[in-house]
């Protein structure tokens, strides 16, 4: 899902559902203790840093995850003992339920093995979502939603359909989410490295690129706008994630800005990946992953790629959509 | 910053000068309306120390945010009057001798978390401790707000420690990521208060088995975070010993 040609569509204003407003969640605030075993290991070194060719912090001390950053096992042996649950969001609408498979078969070999995950395949047609047996403490769901006309409104509506999901979710089903696309697929480890509160991918088309060249919407008018001079980072739409009450309040904020952009005849350039941006430049994330995280198989490997961990199928988009 | 790890292999972001923006990190600081608190304990001939220690503070911590400063003292009318800037409140809390310099370091310990639950938990939400015989010398800013905040001590990077010198057995068996110095650590509320408890609890315990060096801080502190690791590390440039 990374480029998508296609005319702005100008869509129709519509009346938002008044219960969304009313929706809280379900629990309230719990602190994670962490206790870390004994471990033994090399020492780090101070003055020797690991990764020197890329940045690993951001200006506001977030870390930026990338392979040789961090060491797997100690952060294993941190949170395996909490006993975690974390949850899957995925679209599969209309064509797009052909790619569950493949992502699911390589999801249950790489994606937080050894941990609970909770897969939510929303869908249109649960029947079309193939049931192959998954791993002890991963389970499947299907959430039916509705099929829209325009692959835009699809995506703009996933916002809207998993904070009404979270909304419901009990704080003992899952401590974090990830949103991710569906027409990917996993080929290495992707670990408990990736969990923190507000977790944001960098695009891999523009981790290179000055700001000036990011697909920000960029028509005061929506409220998606990113005036030139502004941003951090271009993020990816087909990966983010958190702890689920910050999931919830990052999926209802674009929800809004979406609504928002409706009732003014506009859509942004990017559909919810520009009001993903618009949310994370003032609500900076706490962590992000680096394009290894979200790959686009058709571009080249760079050198400072050192492992792809997920990356987008190969399809004809034509036929898809 | 290509010269020095900048990043724990736990992911925790270590604080050097130049990785930061403090402004970015201000105005997060402002979002959450935060208060922060710092301690200090100047006893008998750390007396001394506590006004060069508040104005560079006043001055340097934290500027220009609500900061409240707790100075532990065992003899109060020898504070000077010291001029506060408008954001910052000072208290002044007035604590006992004690016979044995032994028992000095523990006596700290439960003071400041008997503190914390009466008082400090209601009035700061970040906490953080710093030793009386040092200046300030240049911002110590918001960068250092985060759960479980240590510094590395400085003799890691002095050049005669640089390649794997052995460090002094802080922690049983060689482990430890890093040596901390206890000159300055902090956190939330909480994390502090589970911290002093520990280490104090530790003291306790280590006095009982006859370990000569039971009262020794920066051990039951590097202890307790080989265990608890910090969620995010200052450099040596927050807190440099000029003996090294």
């Amino acid at each position: 899902a990374m480029a998508r040609r296609g005319k702005v569509h100008y869509l129709p204003y519509y009346l938002p559902c008044p219960e969304i407003f009313s929706m809280k969640l379900q629990y309230t605030e719990e602190k994670l203790i962490q206790l870390f075993p004994q471990l033994f290991y090399q020492q780090p070194r101070v003055l020797a840093p690991k990764r020197q060719d890329v940045l690993t912090v951001t200006p506001w001390l977030a870390p930026i995850v990338w392979e040789g950053t961090f060491d797997p096992e100690i952060l294993d042996s941190a949170y395996r003992p909490l006993n975690l649950t974390i949850g899957v969001t995925a679209f599969a609408v209309g064509k797009y339920t052909r790619f569950v498979q493949r992502f699911l078969a390589s999801a249950e070999q790489y994606f937080l093995r050894g941990y609970r995950v909770n897969y939510y395949i929303f869908t249109d047609s649960p029947s079309s979502v193939p049931r192959s047996p998954l791993r002890p403490g991963r389970t499947l769901v299907t959430v039916p939603i509705q099929r829209f006309s325009s692959w835009q409104e699809i995506s703009m509506r996933r916002m809207e359909a998993i904070s009404r999901h979270v909304a419901q979710l009990r704080r003992h089903h899952v401590q974090f989410l990830f949103c991710l696309d569906i027409d990917m697929v996993f080929h290495s480890p992707w670990g408990p490295e990736t969990l923190g509160d507000t977790v944001a991918a960098i695009h891999p088309g523009y981790f290179d690129v000055p700001r000036e060249q990011f697909p920000y919407e960029r028509r005061s008018s929506s409220a998606a706008f990113i005036p030139q001079g502004e941003g951090d980072f271009y993020y990816g739409g087909a990966v983010f994630g958190g702890s689920v009450e910050k999931v919830y309040e990052l999926t209802r904020m674009c929800h809004m800005t979406i609504l928002a952009d409706k009732a003014n005849g506009i859509m942004a350039a990017w559909q919810e990946e520009s009001h993903l941006n618009r949310h994370f430049l003032t609500h900076k994330p706490s962590k992000l992953l680096s394009p290894e995280y979200i790959w686009d198989d058709r571009k080249p490997k760079p050198p400072e790629i050192h492992l792809i961990r997920f990356s987008t199928v190969d399809k004809n988009y034509k036929e898809v959509r | 910053r290509q010269d020095v790890l900048v990043l724990t292999p736990w992911l925790a972001p270590i604080v050097w000068e130049g990785t930061f923006s403090r402004e970015i990190l201000n105005s997060q600081y402002l979002q959450r309306n935060l208060v922060t608190g710092l301690v200090t304990f100047a006893v008998e001939k750390y007396v001394q120390f506590v006004e060069g220690f508040m104005s560079s503070a006043n001055k340097f911590f934290l500027a220009g945010h609500h900061v409240n400063f707790y100075l532990f003292t065992d003899s109060p009318e020898k504070i000077p009057h010291l001029q506060m800037a408008p954001e910052n409140d000072l208290f002044v809390i007035p604590v006992q001798n004690h016979s044995r310099w032994q028992d000095v370091p523990r006596s700290h310990l439960d003071m400041l978390s008997w503190y914390i639950q009466r008082q400090f938990q209601h009035e700061v939400d970040y906490l953080f401790c710093l030793d009386a015989n040092v200046q300030l010398l240049a911002h110590v800013g918001v960068e250092i707000i985060d759960a479980l905040v240590a510094t590395i001590s400085s003799w890691q990077v002095t050049p005669q420690h640089q390649d794997n010198h052995e460090p002094p057995p802080a922690t049983p068996g060689g482990q430890g990521d890093f040596h901390y110095t206890a000159g300055f650590y902090g956190g939330s509320v909480a994390e502090v208060y589970e911290l002093t408890r520990a280490c104090s609890e530790g003291m306790t315990k280590d006095r009982g088995n006859g370990d000569k060096a039971w009262w020794h801080l920066e051990s039951h502190l590097n202890r307790y975070l080989l265990h608890h690791r910090p969620t995010r590390l200052l450099s040596p440039e927050y807190y440099w010993d000029t003996e090294l």
